[in-house]
């Protein structure tokens, strides 16, 4: 397996004015690290809100100007500078936003997905081509001709998806593809998602809903305040020895079947010297309120956490 | 995504963006106090008719006029004029924007109102309206500030009716409701001081305009009396002599003027960034 | 690609009618009172100075309805109005109506040929601006509107004479048909010679607003989530500017370009009275400064539908072409 996406140690902050124009500098991804392979779907897990689209914007080089990012990401073991990602974004890798509201709302969403096209000839071939994958997705012709906000809700999902797909790239990053969605067009989404790791592109998926991150990905990678404090497989959630992370233990205790038992406290939204979740953990150790624990390799399980110890059982 | 910011770079590198804010405010302050106090001090501008019709020099630096007075003098003399003449008018117009947000604020009547008097005032173009009143009121000082003061409040009483709205649905406006106190007490206690910075900065805002529309009435010979020695009568009576080739009549006058009304105009911004710090992220 | 209800739109146009009307009569009324309010006394600015014996005097006092209350006043002049008449100018010694269709006419000419400058260099300018947000080229576009703000219309006319009629010699000081000659013998370039200058000054001082208007939009729509993704489908930034950007701040624009028609009335007056451009800007400030009441009244209504057609222009391109507001409440 050919390994797609590698980001290593990537830090995102932001530089902010408040109240009588004191600058304020917030940290929104802390030292992430992540890899995605081909006929692979990794989920980043993390609550809404907590910045994890960034990472997805930092990928394709679309963050704000006053964003400060550090770590490397590379893509198929090729370091990724600004303006290779300009070359890769729309091509070899794609993002599947979140909503309509990606879509200008004044151009037919036909010529959204055929895009910026140098002669007419381009435009007729990407025609067919646009016509061909949205029929795929069961969207017919006159689809082609409604503006974004005529679409329903599952008619945007798909058509935010064939536009992703209209350049055949390898990496597709869907950002919450879910919410909002009625139950039903979520399972299609699931398949879609699905179909495409079949076809061995690999996916990112980014996503707060962990019912979807369990059905679809073959990886979960754990969001915590800004950090990642585990990467599992998706299969390891069944059985709860194999999770190992105090925090994750939670998540999954507070799913319905296993009896919503919801944890207390907050994610610390200063940046705290120490472990992030130290407020919240029930097995923390003295040492973890001060030193922060690095990610580490514990029997192939990424782990933050100072309980377990790096470790090859030799799988 | 740079290294180094954009705020860090050139001559402030060592100042924050507040303390630059400060700065700038506290600097074109200074500036326009003292072209105020200055021209407040000059009270005799001396005539000599053999100096007469002089083009800039050393001596005098804006030049003079037929009359052989120094332009710089006059010019700075007509700057405090519009001084007094903007200040006036912008604080009549904060009070009465003041008032309309309060009446609009207080009922759904009044409040339709209070918007088709915003309306009706939209409709007539500024000048001619500045002009009009100023004719009804008999022209002069009084007429011209009046002038100006009636038809700059539209602005600062949308900013001040929505604030207003928005505090009258607070907590703490319902409990003094419920512990029966007047409306005219919320208004007072409650209200006005949290809307007072606003009024400051609406009152800055307004005064380039007011000090522009002075000086363009008074140029239309509706504003201040041809004694006056504001800057609109000294370019009126420079169009006389434009033919011949005395452009530092004009040139000089009008150029303080716009460097006055650029300075009003920074300060205002600079304010309301302090107070409204979204538009520095941008 | 644009398709407009013209059932809703005539309603629309109807119900401003409406509008348009009932404002009319407050206008006509207020700035009536206002007249008569002040120290302006219609005899004596009738007379001028002509010298009349008594009789006389009481006849023109009557004809003026000054021995009236204000209210019969106010009412008589409103009664005047409703049959299409807005009395006699004492100036030009015509009826109101004609001298305002002549003037306005030429003036018209004037504020259309810069407001459609303005617009297209203002918009221009903004577009390029807000692409280049934060560059050199925006400081530079941002400064010179800040000063263009802050810089009174007249005196920008006065430095443009200055510089290109009296030291350069290109185009004529003042007088819109050279003297001694009759308005319709004038040559089309003898004509456009005198609009020259006062277009540009005028055009100079409208480009400001939209072109930080055009900037800030811009700018908002590259903060924009499809902005975004457009990056992200591999567009090209320009290419974005020009598919996106431009599609989106333009019917904005253009709304605010009409609602400028206050301005740009405004700035025509004080640039007739530089150029001494013989529009309906001169002939206000003539019939200000001598007391001609049925003239300036006259005007003050002319303007006011002037400004009203404006803001229903804006309203009609805001409401009727942008796709998303044309079907929403469709019946």
């Amino acid at each position: 397996m050919e390994k797609l996406l590698e980001v290593n140690n990537l830090s995102i902050s932001f530089t902010q004015y408040v109240q009588g124009l004191n600058r304020n500098e917030s940290k929104v991804i802390s030292d992430l690290t992540i890899d995605v392979n081909e006929n692979e779907i990794v989920a980043i897990l993390g609550s809404s809100g907590s910045g994890k689209s960034l990472l997805a914007h930092s990928i394709l080089g679309i963050l704000p100007y006053n964003s400060h990012v550090t770590g490397t990401l590379k893509f198929k073991g090729k370091t990724l500078n600004q303006e290779i990602k300009e070359e890769l974004r729309g091509h070899e890798i794609c993002l599947i936003p979140q909503s309509v509201n990606f879509l200008d709302p004044l151009m037919k969403v036909s010529d959204q997905a055929i895009g910026e096209c140098e002669n007419e000839e381009e435009y007729n071939r990407k025609k067919i081509k646009q016509r061909e994958v949205f029929s795929k997705y069961g969207l017919n012709e006159s689809v082609d001709d409604l503006y974004p906000f005529e679409l329903s809700g599952g008619m945007a999902r798909k058509v935010l998806l064939s536009t992703a797909l209209l350049n055949d790239p390898d990496l597709l990053i869907a950002d919450e593809p879910t919410p909002g969605l009625d139950s039903k067009s979520v399972e299609e989404t699931i398949e879609d998602i699905k179909n495409l790791k079949e076809k061995g592109k690999g996916v990112l998926l980014i996503t707060h809903e962990i019912d979807v991150a369990l059905k679809t990905a073959d990886r979960i990678a754990i969001f915590y305040s800004g950090y990642v404090i585990e990467i599992n497989k998706a299969e390891n959630f069944k059985n709860k020895e194999n999770i190992l992370h105090p925090y994750t233990n939670a998540l999954i205790n507070a799913l319905p079947e296993n009896g919503f038992k919801l944890t207390e406290g907050v994610q610390p939204l200063d940046i705290v010297e120490g472990c992030p979740y130290y407020e919240n953990c029930p097995i923390r150790l003295e040492k973890c309120e001060n030193t922060k624990p690095e990610l580490i390799d514990h029997n192939g399980i990424m782990i933050r956490c100072f309980n377990f110890k790096e470790a090859n059982d030799g799988t | 995504m740079s290294e180094n910011p954009w705020y860090n770079k050139g001559l402030f590198s060592s100042l924050n963006l507040r303390e630059k804010t400060l700065l700038t405010i506290a600097l074109t302050g200074l500036v326009l106090v003292v072209i105020f106090i200055c021209g407040t001090m000059i009270n005799n501008i001396p005539t000599n008719f053999d100096t007469k019709m002089q083009a800039p020099s050393f001596v005098h630096i804006f030049g003079t006029d037929w009359m052989g007075r120094d332009m710089f003098f006059r010019t700075i003399k007509g700057l405090s004029l519009s001084i007094i003449i903007g200040l006036g008018a912008s604080i009549i117009s904060s009070i009465i924007a003041t008032i309309l947000a309060f009446l609009a604020s207080s009922n759904k009547y009044l409040d339709s109102f209070v918007s088709w008097l915003i309306d009706l005032f939209a409709s007539i173009p500024h000048i001619l309206l500045i002009m009009m009143i100023s004719i009804a009121l008999g022209k002069g000082a009084f007429g011209v500030i009046m002038a100006v003061a009636f038809s700059h409040w539209v602005n600062l009483t949308r900013v001040l009716r929505a604030e207003v709205l928005q505090i009258n649905t607070s907590e703490y406006v319902a409990l003094s409701n419920k512990f029966g106190k007047s409306k005219f007490w919320i208004a007072k206690e409650h209200i006005l001081p949290l809307i007072l910075s606003q009024i400051f900065v609406g009152t800055l805002l307004v005064f380039p305009h007011a000090i522009m529309h002075e000086s363009s009435v008074t140029f239309l010979g509706f504003g201040l009396s041809p004694h006056e020695p504001a800057i609109g009568i000294i370019l009126s009576e420079s169009m006389s002599y434009l033919a011949m080739g005395a452009w530092w009549l004009a040139f000089f006058p009008g150029l303080a003027l716009l460097i006055v009304v650029l300075l009003f105009d920074i300060i205002g911004d600079n304010l309301k960034r302090l107070l409204d710090p979204r538009e520095a992220n941008n | 690609m644009i398709k407009i209800n013209n059932k809703k739109l005539a309603k629309f146009i109807g119900f401003k009618a409406i509008r348009l009307l009932i404002l009319l009569i407050v206008i006509a009324t207020i700035s009536f009172i206002m007249i008569q309010l002040s120290p302006i006394d219609p005899v004596r600015a009738y007379l001028g100075q002509r010298i009349v014996s008594e009789e006389q005097l009481a006849i023109i006092g009557h004809y003026w309805g000054t021995e009236l209350s204000l209210g019969e006043r106010v009412l008589g002049w409103l009664q005047t109005l409703a049959t299409g008449s807005m009395g006699f100018s004492l100036i030009y010694r015509v009826p109101v109506t004609e001298v305002i269709i002549s003037k306005f006419t030429s003036s018209l000419i004037l504020m259309l040929s810069s407001w459609v400058i303005s617009g297209f260099v203002g918009f221009g300018l903004g577009v390029l601006a807000g692409a280049k947000e934060g560059t050199w080229i925006d400081k530079v576009i941002k400064t010179y509107c800040y000063i263009l703000q802050s810089s009174p219309t007249f005196w920008i006319g006065l430095v443009l004479l200055m510089f290109f009629s009296v030291y350069l010699g290109w185009f004529p000081i003042g007088l819109s048909v050279p003297i001694g000659q009759l308005s319709d013998t004038v040559t089309i370039w003898e004509w456009l010679d005198r609009l020259i200058l006062p277009a540009i000054t005028l055009s100079i001082v409208g480009i400001a607003s939209i072109t930080m208007y055009t900037r800030d939009k811009l700018i908002n729509v590259k903060k924009s989530d499809y902005f975004l993704f457009a990056q992200a489908r591999g567009e090209s930034f320009w290419g974005i500017i020009k598919n996106h950007g431009i599609r989106n701040i333009l019917l904005p624009a253009i709304s605010i370009q009409f609602l400028s028609f206050n301005e740009l009335f405004g700035g025509t007056i004080l640039v007739e009275q530089v150029f001494a451009y013989p529009g309906i800007g001169q002939a206000t400030v003539a019939a200000g400064l001598r007391s001609d009441v049925p003239l300036l009244l006259g005007i003050v209504i002319v303007s006011t539908i002037f400004v009203f057609v404006g803001n229903m222009l804006a309203d009609i391109i805001y409401k009727y072409v942008d796709p998303r507001l044309r079907s929403v409440d469709d019946e």
